[in-house]
């Protein structure tokens, strides 16, 4: 029987429109054989959760350069817990002031992915933690 | 990834590849090229620009066959404009020194305003926020957390008044980067304008107002292609009319490149968005001559010096030819491609971020080299925050140093007759031109933006160049190479409670104006986009009566719909 795909949902929460990372990411992760969903543009956490839910995803992606996670992380972990899915693995790509690292990873952030970091990195990250769930 | 699945570049010939080397350029290569190589082989396998364009190890006279001085090159200030468009360029005026700023409150924003003029630089270019840049008003649901993190919060004509406190419109140019909402934001700028009594004959500034490359790149839409074209058609003509100082629109590549493209996609996708501007206006019942001369532009200034001080100078050349030729344009000004420029944000590192104010002054030197008309260099903190007051300071101390140190303002187009440059121009010039009609086969470029095709080759050449950072064909000093171990620099903070005290001043603002005046004169407004009117007098209006931002937005979404995006990853 075939391995099951990593199932993975990309999305962008909030207003901001910078997808760059948010794509290739996306396509670096179904090149390394994962199962991408991504979202579009203008996600709030509701729509995200929900959407994680209908996919029933391993994995969600956050990319988020606005300077509002910290809003946006709150809400989503809420929800999360609120429909028990804290099985799911949240992750975090983009621009994130170092000083609020540790509270972002306290309230269940897997891992934050800061520019530089490679599409290997993450690939490697994913399945080391899904494997292990 | 395996090596089946990496995306494969496009066949691309090296610039310079249709030479014919000389008899002594062959016996050059088998007396010294080749012994040198044998003894000592090339670094690499590939020597690319950063846009993955190969490039040759020596350029000569056979690049440039056929290539004739007078008809390519010419002179500043004369077409084919190649050597740019002022005939005295920076001798008789540098260009512009405007860095991109804003934060927090208005009140913030025009703290830093007035520190950055105090530090000498001339010219004011303004950061809104993301609620504000997608027409919300600061204390909409879906501007919680977002409120001043990006850019500053605008969301009435009061806010507007606040920005501009004590600096005279009359006596400062203000570029405005805002793009759906860029006409009732320019409403705003007009009233207050007025009110500090600046003749709107003589005040000069540049509302970005490019919705074109909003659906290729940078994604801050509201409302579907056709309205949004009759939006900006209605501020050009406006403007031809009553602020004949002013640039309506500054046609953008630089956000374009940075969503991954090339250098030639860059130029080819903001020439073909000027195309379409110009055939909406010519449309409308408007002259070229009459509104082309205020048409501006702005580039990216990415890594590669040489490829992108050859994009700039082939741009000036496409676009006068497409000005004279396409367009019949009579009158020079309209024929003179005018641009500001910004160091590439994409390329500065969060790794040992000292490292980026090289990389922005190297780039700020091909910008200069290029002929730019006004600049923004980038702040070394760019991977981690907006920036601090002093690495803003050291981003402006760059262009300072190189107007004022380096020599390269003595003369105009330093590289011209070069033939490596000139071949770069060349080539550049010809894939550009190859896109522009690959577009024009579309049926124009929201054709094409409507069948993804501008979003896909930008998705794949951002793809491909990740794949070569990751393999690390490509180098980027302190990230794949030469890595240290670091401790995090300060970064600016924005303060939490702009949200809050943005909801006050609205809620006080909702309770002193008067509602009827607003509804009457949103009402007004939505009869105008539902017909023909020119929407702008009708925006004066409302700004005026002090309706807010997310209500003039906000409004418009009814007889305007919503744009959906279909992603392409």
């Amino acid at each position: 029987m075939p391995d099951k795909k990593i199932r993975v949902l990309i999305a962008k929460p909030g207003l901001d429109g910078h997808d760059r990372g948010a794509k290739v990411i996306a396509r670096a992760l179904r090149d390394a054989g994962m199962e991408v969903i991504y979202t579009g543009l203008r996600q709030t956490p509701e729509m995200i959760a929900s959407a994680a839910i209908q996919e029933d995803v391993d994995v969600i992606g956050l990319s988020i350069l606005s300077g509002a996670h910290n809003t946006i992380c709150a809400r989503l972990m809420e929800l999360l817990r609120a429909k028990d899915m804290t099985d799911v693995t949240v992750l975090i790509g983009g621009i994130i002031p170092e000083a609020d690292i540790a509270d972002l990873k306290k309230s269940g952030i897997a891992e934050i992915f800061l520019p530089g970091t490679t599409t290997q990195a993450i690939v490697d990250f994913i399945r080391q933690r899904v494997a292990v769930a | 990834m395996t090596d089946e699945q990496a995306p494969k570049a496009a066949s691309v010939p090296a610039f310079g590849s249709s030479r014919k080397a000389s008899p002594a350029e062959r016996a050059w290569e088998e007396s010294k090229l080749e012994p040198t190589l044998a003894k000592s082989p090339d670094r690499n396998s590939d020597f690319t620009t950063v846009s993955s364009y190969p490039v040759r190890r020596l350029y000569t006279q056979a690049d440039l066959a056929g290539w004739n001085a007078e008809r390519e090159l010419g002179r500043p200030g004369a077409p084919p404009y190649t050597r740019g468009i002022h005939a005295a360029m920076y001798r008789d005026r540098l260009w512009t020194m405007r860095q991109f700023a804003g934060f927090g409150s208005a009140d913030d924003t025009n703290r830093r305003f007035r520190y950055l003029l105090s530090q000498g630089q001339t010219g004011l270019s303004v950061a809104f926020d993301l609620p504000t840049l997608m027409g919300y008003d600061s204390d909409h649901p879906l501007a919680e957390g977002e409120v001043g993190k990006c850019g500053v919060a605008i969301s009435s004509l009061a806010d507007m008044e606040a920005l501009f406190d004590q600096i005279p419109l009359a006596d400062v140019t203000t570029s405005m980067t805002i793009n759906s909402p860029a006409a009732p934001i320019w409403a705003m700028y007009l009233a207050v304008a007025e009110k500090q009594g600046a003749d709107w004959q003589k005040i000069s500034g540049t509302l970005q107002n490019d919705i074109l490359k909003e659906y290729i790149a940078q994604k801050e839409y509201i409302y579907p292609p056709e309205p949004s074209m009759r939006i900006v058609t209605d501020t050009i003509e406006f403007g031809a009319k009553h602020t004949p100082k002013f640039n309506p629109i500054s046609i953008s590549g630089y956000h374009i490149r940075e969503a991954g493209s090339t250098a030639i996609q860059e130029l080819a996708f903001t020439l073909r968005d000027g195309i379409e501007y110009v055939e909406h206006c010519l449309r409308r019942g408007m002259h070229v001559d009459d509104f082309a001369p205020r048409l501006s532009f702005f580039f990216n200034a990415h890594n590669d010096f040489f490829e992108e001080l050859a994009k700039y100078r082939a741009a000036r050349r496409i676009w006068q030819s497409v000005m004279r030729e396409r367009f019949g344009a009579k009158n020079p000004r309209s024929w003179a491609l005018r641009f500001h420029s910004q160091t590439a944000g994409c390329s500065l590192t969060a790794q040992q971020p000292y490292n980026n104010v090289v990389r922005t002054a190297v780039q700020a030197l091909a910008a200069v080299l290029g002929g730019t008309q006004s600049l923004h260099t980038n702040s070394l903190d760019e991977a981690w925050a907006l920036p601090t007051e002093s690495a803003a300071t050291i981003a402006l101390r760059t262009q300072q140093i190189i107007a004022y140190e380096s020599g390269v303002t003595n003369t105009a187009d330093p590289f011209g007759g070069s033939y490596f440059v000139e071949t770069l121009t060349n080539e550049i010039e010809r894939g550009a031109r190859d896109y522009i009609e690959r577009i024009d086969a579309f049926g124009g470029m929201v054709a094409a933006i409507e069948r993804g095709f501008p979003q896909r080759e930008i998705a794949d050449a951002a793809y491909r160049y990740q794949v070569a950072v990751d393999r690390k064909q490509k180098i980027v000093v302190g990230v794949n190479e030469y890595l240290v171990d670091e401790k995090p620099i300060e970064t600016l903070h924005i303060d939490q409670t702009v949200g809050g005290r943005q909801a006050d001043r609205l809620r006080k603002l909702r309770a002193d104006r008067s509602s009827a005046e607003v509804e009457r004169r949103l009402n007004s407004l939505c009869h105008a986009a539902a017909g023909t009117d020119n929407l702008m007098p009708h925006l004066f209006e409302a700004v005026k009566a002090y309706a807010t931002l997310g209500e003039i937005c906000g409004a418009l979404r009814q007889p305007f719909g919503v744009y959906q995006e279909v992603a392409i990853t």
